[in-house]
């Protein structure tokens, strides 16, 4: 399922002093099969743009219409997804729901049955057309426990608020992967996590992108993390697109970036040191394939014999 | 979400009524009360109702939003008044009788007087919350209380317990809208069902609500404990309360709402009485011409 998005805007709590604009015209096209990063600072709107795509905020409301007349200017909102018109009052938002996963920040502090079982097997019941039968229910929370890394029999009886963090964070994960979304969409997944626990979540992303789920769209504060794994990435700013782009070409403009005020991954970083100082490399700015860079051009000078110029590297 | 809460929320403009000291805001309305329930005629009330809306264009708050504010009583308010239509027992004759229903003329009167005066009630209580911020309106409670402490009545602690309620309710109304919409990505389906069912759809919202608050009440008290907080008398306030020549005009203010109503209650009869003979001449006197 392709997303397209064009022209979406909203603003919170209009018509009130605390109207706030959040979106002011989003253009936004994601493929299927992508692993794609949304990142931007602090209140640019990421988080309000990915509400929309399984519609728990709607493009049109009852006191949000497009008006042909009053916004001359701007064109009309298109928001689809696979089959789904979203700005058509008579879609189907829980059978979208069900198509389009979506797991907030901090998830665990969703999470609030008895057992690990129990919440997981929550979004199932809630989704499921005629009530699923007991095997199959165990099957496919088993299937989504261990998926997320955790071991089904150990965990599926005990209380959700019993585990660690981490281990929360995974279970509200299964909660959502269990009906099995085509698109799944992750606000700051890592958030709050230590540096093995956030690698941790971004190697289950990518076994889920790979025998899970079709689309993944990960929304970030950590650059490392997009382009180490990102096909594709969107910048957004006060509430537009910047620019969309894979993570090599927006890196190799870093100072862009730097002027949105965001962060550069390490590896950008070193680039350009080092290109200041009279060394080039081309990299698609991946860890490994920096390193193999970096040494390649080290093991070039050492084979001439010439050691002294290393320093100057 | 939160446009269902215009009651009680703080709508930041700057004005005459938003500098006033909150305590004398607390006694204008507590006055105010006092005035719409001793006012025994339409005049009195016709003048509180002046009054107030005098107040709302003072402090420049839109008409629309303190009417709002009645939005969530208005359906308490028409009940009230239908039963004091069909159950007043008034004098003479009834208007309308059906089996244990009787409508008098007094009746309606009486309901047509209970409705405005809990209808004013309940926006003048408004036009306080939107004018003060919570944290204004619980110093000012606090020191309206201070004799209190005479007698060893913990006046500070249950203004700190105010102002620590009042300072949560944004937080946890974003956050029962975060977990709604958690759930809500889950599935969770709020809006069929029979009542029992509605209910139980509230549990996967009011469980981890709860547990968030009292991971913040916890996480509170550990920060108040961490910097050694203790409500004892040696504490200073940042932001005194002063009264000022607003808080003056605001008493005079008052002082003749106060007078009128009363001599309203007095002579209001008399004044009906010389209004009716005015407007019959006047017909009397058309009538001539
Ligand atoms: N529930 C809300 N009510 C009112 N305003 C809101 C609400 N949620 C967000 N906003 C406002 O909308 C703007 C965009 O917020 P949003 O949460 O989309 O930002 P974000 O890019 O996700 O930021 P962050 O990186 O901090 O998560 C902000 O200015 C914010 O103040
Ligand atoms: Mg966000």
């Amino acid at each position: 399922m392709d997303i397209i998005a064009k022209n979406i805007t909203h603003t919170y709590n209009e018509g009130s002093p605390f109207s706030s604009a959040a979106l002011k015209g989003v253009d936004l096209t994601i493929r299927e099969g992508e692993f794609f990063g949304i990142i931007g600072h602090t209140g640019s709107g990421k988080s309000t743009f990915v509400q929309h795509l399984n519609a728990l905020i709607r493009v049109y409301t009852a006191e949000k219409k497009y008006n042909p007349k009053k916004d001359k200017n701007t064109e009309k909102p298109v928001l689809q997804i696979g089959e789904f018109d979203l700005t058509d009052k008579k879609c189907d938002f829980n059978a979208l729901r069900a198509k389009v996963g979506m797991v907030f920040q901090y998830p665990e502090y969703q999470l609030f049955a008895e057992t690990v079982f129990e919440d997981v097997v929550f979004g199932l019941r809630n989704f499921a057309k005629e009530k699923p039968t007991k095997e199959a229910e165990e099957a496919a929370v088993q299937q989504a426990i261990e998926i997320v890394g955790l071991d089904y029999a150990d965990v599926k009886d005990k209380s959700p608020f019993d585990l660690s963090g981490g281990q929360k964070r995974r279970v509200a994960i299964a909660g959502v992967i269990v009906t099995h979304p085509e698109i799944l969409v992750l606000d700051e997944p890592a958030a709050g996590l230590d540096p093995i626990g956030k690698r941790e979540i971004m190697e289950l992303l990518h076994k889920l992108h790979r025998d899970w789920c079709r689309t993944i769209i990960v929304v970030s504060h950590d650059m490392d993390e997009i382009s180490e794994n990102c096909s594709r990435v969107a910048v957004f700013s006060e509430g537009k697109v910047f620019k969309c782009c894979t993570p090599q070409e927006l890196f190799r403009h870093s100072e862009e970036l730097e002027a949105l005020g965001l962060d550069i991954p390490l590896t950008a970083k070193v680039q350009r040191a080092l290109a200041e100082r009279g060394v080039e490399i081309e990299t698609d700015f991946t860890r490994d394939d920096f390193i193999a860079k970096v040494s390649a051009l080290f093991r070039k000078k050492t084979d001439k014999g010439d050691d002294g110029s290393c320093g100057k590297m | 979400m939160r446009k269902d809460v215009a009651f009680g929320q703080y709508y930041p403009v700057d004005s005459f009524v938003h500098r006033t000291d909150p305590r004398t805001k607390l006694l204008f309305l507590i006055a105010y009360i006092v005035a719409l329930f001793c006012c025994k005629t339409g005049w009195g009330m016709a003048l509180c109702a002046l009054g107030l809306l005098t107040v709302i264009l003072l402090a420049k708050l839109p008409l629309k939003l303190v009417v709002r504010s009645v939005r969530g009583v208005v359906f308490l308010l028409v009940f009230t008044g239908i039963l004091n239509l069909f159950f007043y027992r008034g004098e003479g004759e009834a208007l309308i009788s059906w089996k244990f229903i009787h409508i008098y003329k007094e009746g309606i009167f009486y309901t047509i007087y209970l409705m405005s005066r809990l209808f004013l009630l309940v926006m003048s209580s408004a036009v306080l919350t939107l004018t003060t911020t919570p944290i204004a309106l619980t110093d000012g409670l606090e020191s309206l209380l201070t004799p209190l402490k005479y007698i060893r009545f913990p006046v500070h602690e249950l203004a700190l317990i105010m102002s620590i309620a009042l300072r949560f309710i944004p937080t946890l109304m974003d956050e029962t809208e975060r977990i709604i919409n958690a759930q809500k990505a889950r599935g969770a389906d709020f809006e069929s069902g029979n009542v029992f069912k509605r209910i139980k759809a509230i549990i996967p919202i009011l469980i981890p609500l709860l547990i968030s608050a009292f991971r913040r009440a916890e996480e509170l008290g550990d920060a108040m404990d961490a910097r050694c907080y203790s409500g004892s008398s040696i504490r200073t306030k940042y932001k005194k309360l002063r009264f000022t020549y607003r808080d003056v005009c605001a008493f005079f203010f008052m002082a003749i709402l106060m007078t009128g109503v009363f001599l309203f209650n007095s002579y209001g009869a008399a004044l009906s009485a010389l209004c009716v003979q005015g407007w019959n001449a006047l017909l009397g006197l058309f009538g001539a011409v």
